[in-house]
Formats: structure tokens, C-alpha cells, sequence
């Protein structure tokens, strides 16, 4: 026996990855790499500053006319030539690539420049005038379920979009007969995983075959190509779908590029040309996609020994302006597991959606599971310290039972395999948590805030593409038709030397697939996994391909390595067989080895796999086949993912890996920051094909759910102005500020998967954040606390009762809402109110108060408009200014509104001034609020509130100083306005 | 994010650069290591008709001992600075601060004067200056003038720098002996903007703290021999001077109590440093 024929498989290796050497020398092929056609022009976004307002004039004459535009496109321009996008609930709303009537959302497109280049486009972008009228910003998703809050879509009655309840068991009396009931209610904030290569396309459109050609960094689900197809208007084959051969990154957020598809296919129908757009990390921040953000309240039915009998969810979920496809499916991706690891049999569900003035969610890492972890584990902590019991023995004493695999659960997942007590005692074992207890023993003795976390998580992957169905009712499932399954693709091809080829859809960005297709494929053909080509990108016109194909729901291991063995095993027989013949013996004694196809026991007896593999086509006649083609498509989708149920029951995902995590997080009592000072993560994937890639999964999630934890959320003021416009705002934490966590791993392998691998990819970002904000309660002795977990908010529990503040310097003025400002002042101006007076109501006061105003002009004796520069040090900006003057009371008080609006953003304020006669002259006092929106208030962070309390400061200095008055006091307008003044 | 379009004019010399401001006044922008201006530009925050580089302009090089002061030109990038082998002897309070500017990427291009010019109220360079009464030497067509860092710094990024003016380099008084020097700085993330930075310098009959990222610039206030509880009554009183604003990442009661607190170990560092 040849020694190598007892190799071990290529399979459970960390192989070299075979992306590397393109991805590591800078030789990577991503989209904004790729020539492009002559003639291909360039399209830049004119955005939204306002969360909601009325499109009443979009004016592009001057845009049109900058030399090298190609075409300006607003709203109605687009609805000429496609159609909405298709809506996953029944509602009668529409779903536009571009605004229409109004805005919904910071960021929402206007407008489409095409242009010879992006600068010119840009350019062209800050021609584009756009009447808006502002309307009232719904923000959070209760509010938006007020009877009285406006109604963002016109077919609708509310801003509900959806609610569904659900009952499984006897939810009721467990309820009724329980010891305790726990509750927890948490609002999970908005964030993204934000990738380093933002979206990317270039549309082309061939007027000869009314067909769209689309080459996009898409990354599926491909059933969002028949949305694509429908709103372009032409049949699916008619609309080819492209894929670059490197995607830099996506977590699930390069879905949402698909909206841009149709806007940019439009664009090139247009302009008959070619379109390229790149989004720019602005665009990719306020306006791709965000995963949801949700307000749950979830109930527990408890018996005296913390034993969970019920669980009752009340989930409100915030998909932001539009129902984009495919949401909601983040509430129902979990829905077949809601129970976690536990074994719960009465479920109550209550699900909403709502509608907010932001930006529509979509796929994000971890999609929909840290939503329904955070509440879930977050209560059973709560159930830990409301009993007064060990979380430890709460959370062992609810694992589903070793040896009841596979479980169904109550609400319809059908949990595949495990042994969740072991692997649970295992991780506290080679996890040290017993030394972990100590050292935080030891910490609080010696007075330091130390707190443990703990976590147990259900991972689920390959995801039930009728899952979604879910929020239709069985009745409206019924008329739809059924939805299931989850068709997984993959083609095994041998060419003229022998060599062998796989061609999958699964769109990867970066994760590895190439390498371990080869690994499987050469494991099976008995070859060296270099002798494996594997291509990934991805062409829908010649490309096996279903609506599951993709790179989503951690589906790769499991389903598309599983095809791509199950074509490969075809490829084998047929060769088997034609080994067979020549080799004399029966095809069940031929073996693949060592690059050879040779009899079992007979090792000299065999042949070269190249050449055997070579003969279909130089000797097709050696084949003894009906069809000799060696290339095999494989289709493959499990048995197991069946529709809902009559009782709503989902088996929502193929496969349910474990989670077990535990660590221990000390916090600064000075600055409030948690340091994650021991992580250990347990997990179940079933068989691991790449230990390497498996713990980069593992390190890469967790770097997403730390971020998620303790530093990102897009956050928008009161008034749905975006706060988060670049990584400024929007931290993502660095490697400077991620632990590596101890990863730990029990195997048991899914017997529903060709290859016993389930996915690995998305676990920590659903067991992490609520892990290190259970340790933070712990530390902290806290009930109730959201992420992210920001040293501020922290502090706030540790730094009690402030001083007061010093007699001769006044306290701050109160928070303002949102991007509110608040600020008042007063001066003593030396002249009579009278005379103040007059001097206010004279028309040119405001020429020569408005700072930086280029001539004003006179509406009325009350109402002015100027163009005004505006600005801080070097951000300056042009900007147009409309002031009223109303509310007049002379000589005593008057009310000034003014609206500045201009390229950087706009601003709103009212300021009321009064004049009160003192000794000889005239005290001026003066209040005011305004509100800046648009791109600086998403871009200006820390420096926005500065920058703009200089702008007023100059404003009303020039208004004493007009009036002939001077600060009443040295240092006055130092603390109105900052020490600056 | 492209920028609008612009005019380069890469100066000659420091004549021409001077002519180039004198002509276009505020609608030229100087640009030296560009870790600021690009992204400006690029986002359309600012519109220059000209950009003008002099990073390359010989005269600009160089960190130079001039008495009792250390002249860092305008060419001089951060990491050079931090790399200059008499740093820890010379200047120790920049020492333990530039590691806190931004990333080493960033460093290896930004400038020390850079950083004056733009008076970013987070900046630690600009905190540093005004902590040692550094003088920024400004130079224009006209002639040549030198600013004490306490009056160069007028507010949120601006500065007592005249249109046609531009930083030709910064004095730095050189480390005293029997001084003790403490840098620490808090923001949410390595390399961010500081939520609150202290810079703290000690002497036998002084005690000095510098803030950084609280009030609309860097602020300073000498507590003379104060101690104990005195030092944090009057460490409590500043903190309530400075003018906390909320923000994203922080609350104006969080960044009075990092004054507070994180102030007084910075002082304590500089004492022990002293000692």
C-alpha cells in the first residue's frame, strides 16, 4: 500500500488559503479594479438632508448644463422606465430605488448625475436645486405607532406594516401556573458591519435585446434578481447579473446594493452608454443598509429552581423607511428558535414592524440573532439574580437535554444535532471559569468593578428561503403558494488535460470558499487540492444558480460545500465506471488516490486520473455512458426545510450550531471604559473542514460583536438628522481595541449536511454583545442596560452626585434635543429702546449683521432673503438664508426666524429679542433655538455644536455691536457661547 | 467624495508661497502633510481656489536648538518629531503626547505645525504648545512675527493667523531642570480625537494643568503650590470654567469629571516624575 493513500484528508487542514497571494500583494480583482468599456460614464447620488419632506420642485437645468453631464435623473425619470420594487409584506406600499413624492430618510437619493467622470458628476450634484417641505421626523419605532404620528406611506393607515402573534403550547398556564415571572425590556440599537469596499456597479443596456447586463459586488440572495428583473421590467433572462472576482468584505450588506441596480440600469438605458457608480464610505454609511433596531419586551414563566417554562416576546421592529426585500425577514430568521438553547414548550410571539424615518434595514452579520439574544439572555440573567441563583445553574438547568437531538423545538426548528450540557461543561472546564470566579473574587475585594457575563446561543445557518413567509398568515401562505428550501449549486467540470474545475454561486467576499471547495473536491478525486481550480465569480447567464444562491446565512460549508461534493461524487462514478472497463475490475473496487484512479488492493493496477479524466474529450467512446459529458451540475436543497406549518410552525434554518460564552469585563472607575478582560467561546459547528478559517470566523464575528457592544450604533437626533456620517462617529473598533477570545470547539457533526459542517460565521455576533453587557450588569449591579456601552454611560452609574457649579460661572444650558441648540444672552446697549428698536426693523441692520451676507434682499418690511457665507475656520459654505421677522412688539420684543440652506446642510432657528429700558440705555436680551440637518450634521460630529454656537455668537455680537452696545460684562459671552467669545 | 476642482501651486520657494497667499487670500489653503485638508477637500468642506504646497520648501525642514528654545519647522512631519533622537530630553512632554496623534499612518505624514494651524480643540500638539508657552513664528510678503501659543489659539479652529500669513515653525522652550512633565489623554478609541487630554507640568512652586478637547480650544490654569483637597476644589472650579458641551461620544458632566479625576493623576504623574 502506497503511503500517501493513507494521507489524511485534505479536509480538517488549514491549507494555505489560495486567495491569498492575489489578496496579500495588492493583485485582488474588486470592482472599482476592472477596465472598464470606452464610453462608460460615471454616476454620483444627490442625497436627502432631511429624515421626511415633501419633494415639491427638483430643479437640474443648471446641473444639465455643465459640460460633460450626460444625463440628470430625478424621481419621476426613474418611475418612467421601471417599476417598484417588489414589498415582502401585504401592504400597498411601494418600494422606489429613488425618492418620489417625498423623502423618507438622511440619504435617501434625489437624484442621478451621469457624467464623464465621478469630479464632474459632483460638481454637477451641487447645481441641482430642490424645493423640500419639511414634515414631522418619526425616529423611534414606538412613536411611529402613535394614532397621531404622521404616516410615512400614503397606502397605509398607520406606520405598522405588519403584526402577526403566534402560539405554541399552552403559553397561557404555564404563565398562570408559574413560581416567578421575569421580565426584561430592551431596545437593541441600529448599527452595520460595515464594509471596507463599499457597493459598486457598472449597468450596461443593450437597446438591440432590451436586456440589462449588470456587473455589481451583489452578494446575493438571488431571489432578489427576480426583483431586480420585474422593477427593470424585462424577463429574468434578459437581465444578466455579474459578479467581480473579489468583493472586499460584506457581512450581508452588499444585498442592499440591489436598489442601485435598478437605478443605475435605468441610468444606462438612458444615457445608452455604460454607467459605473463606486458609493463613497458617506453614501455607505447613511444610506446602505443598517441591520434593524428592535424594542422587545420578553416575559418568562419561571419555577422556583429557575427552570423557564414560557417564554412571552413582544418584538417591535424597526425596518426604517421602507419594507425593502427582503425584510422583515430579520424578525423571522430566528423565528423557528426563538427558545435558544433551552427547552422551552410554550411560546407566545407578538410581532410588529414599523416604519421610521430612516434608513431601511437589510442583511447585516448575525441578522436578526442579537436582537433576539440580547433579550433572551439578558433575562435569563435576570432570572439568576431575581431568584438569587447561580446564572451558571440557570442556564444548565434549561440546556436542552443531552440525547434529545434531533429536537423539535415549539416553535418549528428542528435542531439537528448536539450535546449542549457537554459542550457547556466542557467550555467551564478547559475555559477556566472557576479561576475566572476567583479573580473577580479578588478584584471586588480590592474594590474594582468586575463583572461576568455569560451566554448560551443556538448559531442558526442555511437559511429556509420560505422562512419569510412566516408573517403572512396561513391563509395568505396558502394563496402565495409554498416558499421552502434552500437550492444549493455547484458544477464539476474536467477539461482536455484532465485538471478539474469547480464553478459555484456563492458569491464569496474574502471568506476562503475557493480553498475549501478544493479541499472537498480533492478529498473526493483523491488529488492535491492545488490541482483544483475553483471559480467563484459569478455570472447569471451561464452560471447554475437559484434564488439561494449566495453568501448569506452562513450557508457555504454546509450547503454549497455539500453540492459541490455531491457533483463531484457524479464525476467520480462516471470515472469509476471507465476505470472500471479498462481496468478489469468493478466499478465499487475502483479508488481514488494520490492522483490516481486504481483497483482497492491493487495499487499498481491503476491509472492516471488526468489522463482518465482527459479521455471524454479525446475518446468520448471510452466513456461507457448515455451522456458522456464529465461536467455535472449539482442541485441540492434538504428535505427538512419544509413551508410553515398550518400552526406557523418554521423550521427557519437547516442547521443550529451551539454557542456557549463566557467572560469577565472589569470597568475604569475613572473613565467608565469596560476592558474585556477574559472571553472564552464555545462552539458546535459540526465537522470543521478548515480549523483556520473556522477560527477566523470565529475571531471576525466576535471583532463585529465587540464593536456592536461597546462602540457602534448610527445614531440620529430627535429630528432624524443622521449623527454618524463617517468613522469619526461611527466607531468601528480596531485591532488595538479587540481581545482574542479562547475559542474552544465540540464537534458533532449535521446529519443533515452532505459533509456534517453547519455554519460559523454569525454565532459571536449574537452571543457576544448581550455576554459583555451581562458582565457590565454584573459589575455594575444593574437591571437594565442597552448598548452600545459607551464609557459615558457607564460612568454615569459610577461618578454619582456632581459639585455644583461655582457661583460666578453659570451651568451649561440643558441638553437640546437631537441637533438642537439652545443659548441665551443679554447685553446693555447704550441708547434708548426706541432708538434700539428702530435700528432693528431697519433693512439693512440685517445686511450688516447676517455674517458673511452677500447683499440682502427685501421681501417684505418683515421677510429678507440673502446669500450668506457661512462658517467655521476653513468650512465654509455658501448658503441661501430666508429671515422673518413676526411676534412684533414695539418697542419691546421681536421673534426672528431664520433657514439657511446650502450644499453642506441647512439650519433652522428662532431667536425672540427683548429690549428692557435700563438707567440711560437698553438691556438686549436674547434666546434662541435652532437645528442644523444634512451633510454637516452628519459629517461635523464633536465639532458640529462648536462650530455653529461660533456662527450665532457672530451673529448676535453683530447685532449688539450695530446697536452701539458692548457684552454687559467681560466673560458674558464667554459662558453663553464658550470660552471663545 | 471628490473635491471641487482647484489650483496646485507647488511654491518654489517661501516667497512664492508667500505671494500666493497675499493674492488669494482666504481662498488659498496651504498644504503641508494634508492629513487634514485632503479629507476636507474630498468632502467639500472647503473650497480653496488654490492649494498651495510647501512641504517640500528646504527652509521648512528641520528641528532646530535655538537657546533655550526648539524650532520645529513647518516641513517637520509628527513622526519625525517623535522619532528625533533628543526628544525625551528636550521636549518630554511632547514625548509621551504625540504617541496619542492620531496613527502612526497619519503621523508619518501630518505635521507638527499642521496640527497648530488647524487648532482642532482635541488636537494634542496645539495642547502641548499652550502647556509649554510655545511661540508660533508666523511669516507673510510683509514680514515676520512671532505669537505666544496662549493668544495664537482664538477659538475652534481658527487661529490669530492672518489670511496672507503662514506658520513657518514653532518654539518650543526646552525641558527645565527640576520640572516635572505628565501627559494623558481619554477618547473611545487608540489614535481618536480626545475626548479630554491633560497636559501636566510641575515645579517646585507650581503646579500647571493644560485641557485639551473640553472648551472650544486648549485651556491652562496655574494652581501655584496648591494640594490635597485645595488642588481638587480648585481643579473642580476649572473644570466648571471650561464650558463642557455634550456630544456624541460623551456627556459635558463626564468630561468635567475626567478633569477632575484624570487632571489630578496627571499632575500626580508629573510629581512623580519631578520627585
Amino acid at each position: 500500500m502506497s503511503s500517501v493513500a493513507n494521507s489524511p484528508p485534505w479536509c480538517g487542514q488549514s491549507v494555505e488559503r489560495v486567495e491569498d497571494a492575489a489578496l496579500l500583494t495588492g493583485r485582488g480583482r474588486f470592482i472599482d479594479d476592472l477596465p472598464t468599456r470606452p464610453g462608460t460614464l460615471h454616476a454620483a447620488i444627490l442625497r436627502s438632508p432631511h429624515a421626511h419632506a415633501r419633494l415639491t420642485a427638483v430643479r437640474t437645468d443648471a446641473a444639465r448644463a455643465l459640460p460633460g453631464v450626460a444625463a440628470v435623473l430625478a424621481g419621476a425619470d426613474i418611475q418612467k422606465l421601471s417599476s417598484s420594487l417588489v414589498v415582502g409584506v401585504k401592504a400597498k406600499v411601494e418600494c422606489w430605488p429613488i425618492a418620489t413624492d417625498r423623502v423618507r430618510y438622511v440619504g435617501e437619493p434625489v437624484a442621478v448625475v451621469v457624467a464623464a467622470s465621478r469630479y464632474l458628476a459632483e460638481d454637477a450634484i451641487d447645481l441641482i436645486e430642490v424645493d423640500y417641505e419639511p414634515l414631522p421626523a418619526i425616529v423611534d419605532p414606538v412613536a411611529a405607532l402613535d394614532p397621531a404620528a404622521p404616516v410615512l406611506h400614503e397606502g397605509l393607515t398607520s406606520n405598522l406594516a405588519s403584526e402577526r402573534t403566534f402560539r405554541y403550547g399552552e403559553p397561557e398556564q404555564a404563565f398562570a401556573d408559574a413560581a416567578h415571572r421575569v421580565a426584561v425590556t430592551i431596545r437593541y440599537p441600529r448599527n452595520s458591519c460595515t464594509p471596507m469596499e463599499t457597493y459598486g456597479l457598472v449597468a450596461e443596456y443593450d437597446a438591440g435585446e432590451d436586456a440589462y447586463d449588470v456587473l455589481a459586488n451583489f452578494m446575493g440572495p438571488f431571489s432578489l434578481h427576480a426583483v431586480m428583473a420585474r422593477a427593470l421590467k424585462v424577463p429574468g433572462n434578459r437581465f444578466r447579473l455579474r459578479t467581480p472576482p473579489d468583493s472586499g468584505g460584506s457581512f450581508g450588506v452588499k444585498q442592499g446594493v440591489f436598489p442601485y441596480v435598478v437605478l443605475m440600469g435605468v441610468a444606462a438605458r438612458v444615457t445608452g452608454q455604460p454607467v459605473k457608480w463606486i458609493e463613497d464610505r458617506l453614501e455607505h454609511l447613511a444610506a446602505s443598509v443598517s441591520a434593524t433596531n428592535r424594542v422587545t419586551t420578553l416575559e418568562a414563566a419561571v419555577d422556583a429552581d429557575g427552570r423557564v417554562r414560557a417564554l412571552a416576546f413582544d418584538q417591535l421592529e424597526d425596518v426604517g423607511a421602507h419594507i425593502r426585500a427582503p425584510e422583515p425577514a430579520t424578525l423571522y430568521r430566528m423565528h423557528g428558535n426563538l427558545t435558544g438553547a433551552y427547552d422551552i414548550r410554550h411560546v407566545s410571539v407578538r410581532n410588529r414592524v414599523a416604519l421610521t424615518n430612516k434608513t431601511p434595514t437589510g442583511l447585516n452579520r448575525g441578522f436578526g440573532g442579537p436582537q433576539v439574544y440580547y433579550a433572551l439572555e439578558r433575562l435569563m440573567q435576570r432570572v439568576a439574580v431575581q431568584l438569587k441563583l447561580d446564572p451558571i445553574d440557570v442556564i444548565r438547568r434549561n440546556l436542552i437535554p443531552s440525547g434529545a437531538f434531533p429536537y423539535r423545538t415549539a416553535t418549528g426548528a428542528l435542531l439537528d444535532s448536539g450535546d449542549y450540557v457537554k459542550a457547556f461543561e466542557i467550555a467551564l472546564e478547559d475555559g477556566s471559569f472557576a479561576a475566572l470566579r476567583e479573580r473577580q473574587a479578588q478584584a471586588r475585594a480590592q474594590g474594582r468593578l468586575y463583572g461576568i457575563g455569560l451566554t448560551a446561543a443556538v448559531e442558526p445557518s442555511v437559511s429556509n428561503m420560505g422562512y419569510i413567509t412566516t408573517v403572512l398568515t396561513p391563509d395568505e401562505r396558502r394563496k402565495a403558494g409554498p416558499k421552502n428550501g434552500a437550492q444549493a449549486t455547484a458544477t464539476v467540470s474536467l477539461d482536455p488535460l484532465g485538471g478539474v474545475t469547480v464553478n459555484v454561486a456563492s458569491v464569496p467576499q474574502g471568506q476562503g470558499h475557493r480553498t475549501v471547495l478544493a479541499q472537498i473536491v480533492a478529498d473526493d478525486l483523491g488529488l492535491k487540492p492545488s490541482d483544483i481550480r475553483v471559480v467563484t465569480d459569478f455570472d447569471s447567464g451561464r452560471d447554475a444558480w437559484s434564488i439561494a444562491s449566495g453568501n448569506y446565512s452562513s450557508r457555504f460549508a454546509a450547503a454549497v460545500g455539500g453540492a459541490a461534493k455531491l457533483a463531484s461524487g457524479r464525476i467520480k462514478a462516471k470515472l469509476a465506471r471507465m476505470a472500471a472497463a479498462q481496468l478489469n475490475v468493478p466499478a465499487d473496487d475502483i479508488e481514488f488516490a494520490a492522483g490516481k484512479v486504481r483497483a482497492r488492493g491493487n495499487p499498481d493496477n491503476a491509472l492516471l486520473f488526468s489522463r482518465l479524466a482527459a479521455a471524454s474529450h479525446w475518446s468520448p467512446g471510452l466513456v461507457p455512458e448515455e451522456n458522456q459529458a464529465l461536467r455535472e451540475t449539482a442541485f441540492w436543497s434538504p428535505p427538512e426545510l419544509t413551508p410553515p406549518t398550518e400552526h406557523d410552525e418554521i423550521n427557519s434554518s437547516l442547521c443550529h450550531g451551539f454557542i456557549f460564552d463566557f467572560c469577565g469585563v472589569e470597568i475604569d472607575r475613572v473613565t467608565g471604559e469596560p476592558r474585556i478582560d477574559k472571553y472564552v467561546t464555545m462552539h458546535d459547528c459540526g465537522t470543521i473542514l478548515h480549523p483556520g478559517m473556522v477560527a477566523g470566523q470565529v475571531t471576525g464575528g466576535f471583532a463585529h460583536a465587540v464593536g456592536a457592544a461597546l462602540y457602534e450604533e448610527y445614531a440620529y437626533g430627535e429630528d432624524g438628522s443622521f449623527l454618524t456620517g463617517t468613522f469619526a462617529d461611527y466607531l468601528v473598533p480596531t485591532a488595538m481595541e479587540i481581545p482574542a477570545p479562547v475559542i474552544l470547539h465540540y464537534e458533532t457533526p449535521s446529519p443533515f449536511t452532505p459533509l456534517g459542517a453547519k455554519g460559523v460565521g454569525e454565532g459571536n455576533c449574537m452571543s457576544t454583545p448581550v455576554c459583555l453587557a451581562n458582565a457590565v450588569a454584573d459589575a455594575l449591579g444593574l437591571d437594565a442596560i442597552d448598548l452600545p456601552l459607551t464609557p459615558a454611560k457607564l460612568a454615569a452609574h459610577i461618578h454619582g452626585a456632581e459639585s455644583t457649579p461655582p457661583q460666578q460661572e453659570r451651568a451649561a444650558p440643558p441638553p437640546g434635543k437631537g441637533r438642537a441648540l439652545h443659548g441665551a444672552g443679554q447685553a446693555y446697549v447704550d441708547a434708548a429702546p426706541d432708538a434700539v428698536w428702530r435700528m432693528l426693523l431697519d433693512p439693512n441692520t440685517l445686511a450688516s449683521i447676517i455674517p458673511g451676507a452677500h447683499g440682502v434682499e427685501k421681501v417684505t418690511d418683515t421677510h429678507f432673503r440673502a446669500d450668506v457665507t457661512l462658517g467655521v475656520g476653513p468650512v465654509t459654505g455658501r448658503y441661501k438664508a430666508d429671515i422673518r421677522l413676526s411676534d412684533l412688539d414695539a418697542p419691546r420684543a421681536v421673534t426672528l426666524t431664520g433657514v439657511v440652506t446650502g450644499a453642506l446642510g441647512d439650519a433652522r432657528g428662532t431667536g425672540r429679542i427683548t429690549l428692557a429700558p435700563d438707567s440711560s440705555g437698553t438691556q438686549v436680551a436674547y434666546d434662541y433655538d435652532a437645528a442644523i440637518g444634512g451633510k454637516v450634521a452628519s459629517i461635523g460630529g464633536r465639532l458640529l455644536d462648536g462650530a455653529a454656537r461660533v456662527v450665532i455668537r457672530q451673529f448676535f455680537a453683530a447685532l449688539v455691536r450695530h446697536t452701539g452696545g458692548k457684552p454687559a460684562k467681560r466673560g458674558f459671552f464667554a459662558r453663553l457661547f464658550g470660552s471663545g467669545a | 467624495m471628490k473635491p471641487a476642482r482647484f489650483d496646485y501651486i507647488r511654491a518654489g520657494d517661501l516667497a512664492e508661497a508667500h505671494h500666493a497667499l497675499a493674492e488669494f487670500g482666504n481662498d488659498a489653503r496651504l498644504i503641508a502633510g494634508g492629513q487634514t485638508l485632503m479629507p476636507m477637500l474630498s468632502m467639500r468642506l472647503v473650497r480653496p481656489q488654490v492649494v498651495v504646497d510647501i512641504m517640500h520648501l528646504p527652509a521648512l525642514r528641520g528641528i532646530e536648538t535655538t537657546g533655550n528654545a526648539i524650532r520645529i519647522g513647518a516641513g517637520v512631519r509628527q513622526a519625525e518629531l517623535l522619532a528625533w533622537p533628543k526628544l525625551a530630553e528636550q521636549l518630554p512632554l511632547l514625548k509621551a503626547a504625540l504617541p496619542w496623534v492620531g496613527h502612526a499612518q497619519t503621523r508619518s505624514r501630518g505635521t507638527v505645525c499642521g496640527s497648530a494651524a488647524h487648532a482642532d480643540p482635541s488636537a494634542e500638539i496645539p495642547l502641548c504648545l499652550l502647556a509649554l508657552d510655545a511661540t508660533i513664528e508666523l511669516s507673510s510678503r510683509r514680514g515676520r512675527r512671532r505669537v505666544a501659543a496662549a493668544e495664537f489659539f482664538t477659538g475652534m479652529m481658527t487661529t490669530a493667523r492672518a489670511e496672507n500669513e503662514l506658520i513657518e515653525a514653532v518654539h518650543i522652550p526646552a525641558r527645565q531642570t527640576g520640572t516635572g512633565y505628565a501627559f494623558n489623554e481619554f477618547g473611545r478609541r487608540h489614535g481618536d480625537f480626545a475626548i479630554v487630554a491633560c497636559a501636566a507640568i510641575v515645579t517646585a512652586a507650581n503646579v500647571r494643568l493644560a485641557v485639551g478637547g473640553v472648551a472650544d480650544r486648549p485651556a491652562l490654569r496655574d494652581f501655584g503650590a496648591l494640594d490635597g483637597k485645595a488642588l481638587d476644589d480648585a481643579l473642580d472650579v476649572f473644570a466648571w470654567t471650561l464650558d463642557a458641551r455634550d456630544d456624541l461620544h460623551a456627556t459635558a458632566r463626564y468630561r468635567r469629571e475626567l478633569v477632575r479625576q484624570m487632571g489630578r493623576e496627571t499632575i500626580e504623574e508629573a510629581r512623580r516624575w519631578h520627585a
